[in-house]
């Protein structure tokens, strides 16, 4: 069977590859939303936190022979604590100054540490390869189903829609959109405005380091794996606006499959199709399309 | 303003004097490109307040278009970078349009998503040689009549160039039209109220800034004979970001020492490693020339925490007469 002369296996591993790479600008895009939200700092050092993610997964299988199901736990347990440190000794002195200045510190921070593994580890791919139990792929008849791939699009969701659930829905989430909204009167209501700031940095990076572990085992790891990521979900993030949470994750996988697609028909346009679609968005709706008009 | 343009003098006079007393041309003259470089990308962030995280497009692209213009198409090196400045103002233009929608942080991020489609472009274009680059770009005859292959030669050109392109810049920043573009700076609504098409200035400033750091990317190609993808990555609009932070935001010689520090920085970086392995006899400092971008990164996180006003604007601000430069 073909589409517009094209095999459908072929369409449809490309659609599966492309709600792969979907569900990790999903994850992304959403932690630099909340992180955004609530600090007014762009997170640049998101794509080398990503990236740290990935390699400590290979690092404790390498050198502790930790299995790939502690270190989705264990690295972005890691990550976060280091977003914990990364926040306390350095964001927290600029919130008071120009959004540029939150760009500029997490550019140099992302330099350092793309710079220090880059040192230790060098450019190319490390490999990694998926845990015993999710080798392999289902026959499903019309294609063969990569189970590791399916699972990432399935944990990314999972984790996407737990955090849209604690935000929109929980109590905890009701003082981080109050937070958003106004800090100074959520303080006067007698919660821990510095303390809230500082666990939602860490959770967001924590979410770059999950993606970066799913990540691990679909491309290679390499310390420089996070660097045109970021850029694209840059992309992203202005095409879907950084108001909604939903926004984030619809924006996201949507634009993974739509990418993947481009990769069927035009290939040579896949690594800018995204910024096309940019452009094209701009045009039309510049306040991106969920964004708000300020 | 009568001290700044006795500085001026002065730099131009050592900037003239300099082969004689022994520095080596070419790299006098890449400093001078990158200098010339941060001063347009400076126009734009430190006097019309615009973060462009774009501008490795402009000074690459134009490189690109300069050198392959020397080198295919055999023109006379003027024409060259007439052919990449126009093209810098010509992208600037268009994503300045597209950009100049968006405001804050936004703003910064589109140019910079815009920026990496052109790497991406310039990476698969078969003009551009890819992963090799444009190699052996050669120098060619100003007006058909000077050859510009003897360094010396080279070196009086561009610094007349770049002299004037200075000039220019500090023409703009002190004419109305800049004042205008420093009212859009402190506060755009304000600007607005008082009559002023903000959007049509803003754009304007990032054609200008954009055509300057073409100009720049072109005089490299010229000086160096090559241009590889190093120009287009992103890195290179962090690495302008950082030599204008380090001189000064805002102020008129401050990118110039910023981008003479950062550019000395990344070529000796090696050297001061090793010779400080040699002096404390740690074997770590050996390492420090294949580390740049960790320095790099560095030096940009103690600017912003501690060093916002950078090398210039901490002199002027110390200066007992606080006059704006």
């Amino acid at each position: 069977m073909q589409i517009f002369g094209v095999p459908l296996p072929a369409m449809l591993s490309q659609l599966l590859l492309g709600l792969v790479n979907g569900s990790f600008y999903a994850v992304l895009s959403l932690g630099l939303a909340v992180i955004f939200g609530l600090l007014n700092v762009i997170n640049f050092a998101h794509g080398a936190l990503f990236m740290l993610g990935a390699l400590l997964a290979w690092l404790g299988l390498d050198a502790l022979g930790l299995s790939y199901w502690w270190m989705l736990v264990l690295s972005p347990l890691t990550v976060g604590v280091l977003g914990v440190v990364i926040e306390r000794t350095m964001l927290q002195w600029i919130y008071k100054l120009d959004t540029l200045y939150g760009l500029l510190l997490t550019l140099g921070i992302t330099l350092v540490i793309e710079g220090v593994f880059r040192a230790k580890f060098g450019v190319s791919g490390l490999p990694y390869s998926p845990p015993d139990q999710l080798m392999g792929g289902i026959d499903l008849g019309f294609m063969t189903l990569p189970i590791y791939r399916a699972f990432v699009v399935v944990a990314s969701l999972t984790v996407c829609f737990a955090t849209w659930y604690v935000i929109e829905r929980t109590k905890l989430g009701a003082y981080l959109r109050a937070g958003t909204e106004n800090p100074k009167l959520v303080e006067a209501f007698g919660v821990n405005v510095p303390l809230m700031v500082t666990l939602t940095y860490g959770f967001g990076v924590a979410l770059a380091a999950f993606a970066g572990v799913l990540a691990a085992p679909v491309t290679q790891v390499s310390p420089l794996m996070g660097q045109n990521l970021i850029i694209v979900v840059f992309a992203v993030v202005v095409i879907g606006g950084m108001g909604s949470i939903m926004g984030s994750i619809i924006t996201g996988l949507a634009l993974g499959v739509i990418e993947g697609l481009t990769k069927v028909f035009y290939p040579e346009a896949s690594t800018t199709a995204v910024f096309l679609i940019m452009v094209i968005v701009l045009l039309i709706r510049p306040a991106g399309l969920f964004g708000k008009t300020r | 303003m009568r001290n700044d343009k006795l500085l001026y003098g002065l730099l131009f006079i050592g900037l003239c004097a300099a082969p004689f007393a022994g520095a080596y041309p070419v790299f006098v003259l890449k400093l001078m490109c990158f200098a010339l470089f941060a001063c347009a990308f400076n126009l734009l962030i430190g006097f019309t307040g615009l973060l462009s995280f774009g501008h490795a497009a402009f000074f690459g692209g134009a490189g690109y278009v300069c050198g392959h213009a020397l080198k295919s198409w055999g023109v006379t090196p003027e024409l060259a970078l007439l052919a990449g400045t126009g093209v810098g103002a010509l992208l600037g233009w268009g994503m300045g349009l597209l950009a100049i929608r968006r405001e804050g942080i936004y703003f910064s991020m589109i140019t910079l998503a815009l920026a990496q489609m052109l790497f991406f472009f310039c990476l698969q274009s078969p003009l551009t040689g890819g992963e090799d680059g444009l190699q052996g770009v050669p120098r060619g005859k100003l007006l058909g009549v000077l050859s510009l292959a003897d360094d010396r030669v080279l070196y009086y050109v561009v610094l007349a160039i770049v002299a004037a392109a200075f000039a220019l810049i500090v023409r703009i920043v002190n004419s109305p039209f800049g004042q205008i573009l420093r009212a859009i700076r402190e506060s755009e609504p304000r600007a607005t109220s008082l009559g002023y098409d903000t959007h049509r200035f803003k754009l304007l400033a990032f054609v200008l800034s954009a055509a300057l750091a073409g100009l720049a990317g072109s005089l490299k190609v010229l000086v160096m004979g090559f241009e590889t993808l190093t120009d287009v990555h992103w890195s290179m609009s962090g690495l302008v970001i950082l030599m204008t932070l380090v001189g000064g935001l805002g102020t008129l010689i401050g990118p110039v020492v910023g981008a003479v520090l950062i550019v000395t920085l990344e070529n000796k970086l090696g050297d001061i490693g090793t010779s400080l392995a040699h002096l404390t006899g740690w074997d770590i400092f050996s390492a420090m020339g294949e580390s740049v971008s960790t320095f790099t990164g560095a030096i940009f996180v103690i600017c912003v925490l501690a060093f916002r006003r950078g090398i210039m604007g901490e002199i002027i601000h110390r200066l007992p007469s606080r006059r704006a430069a």
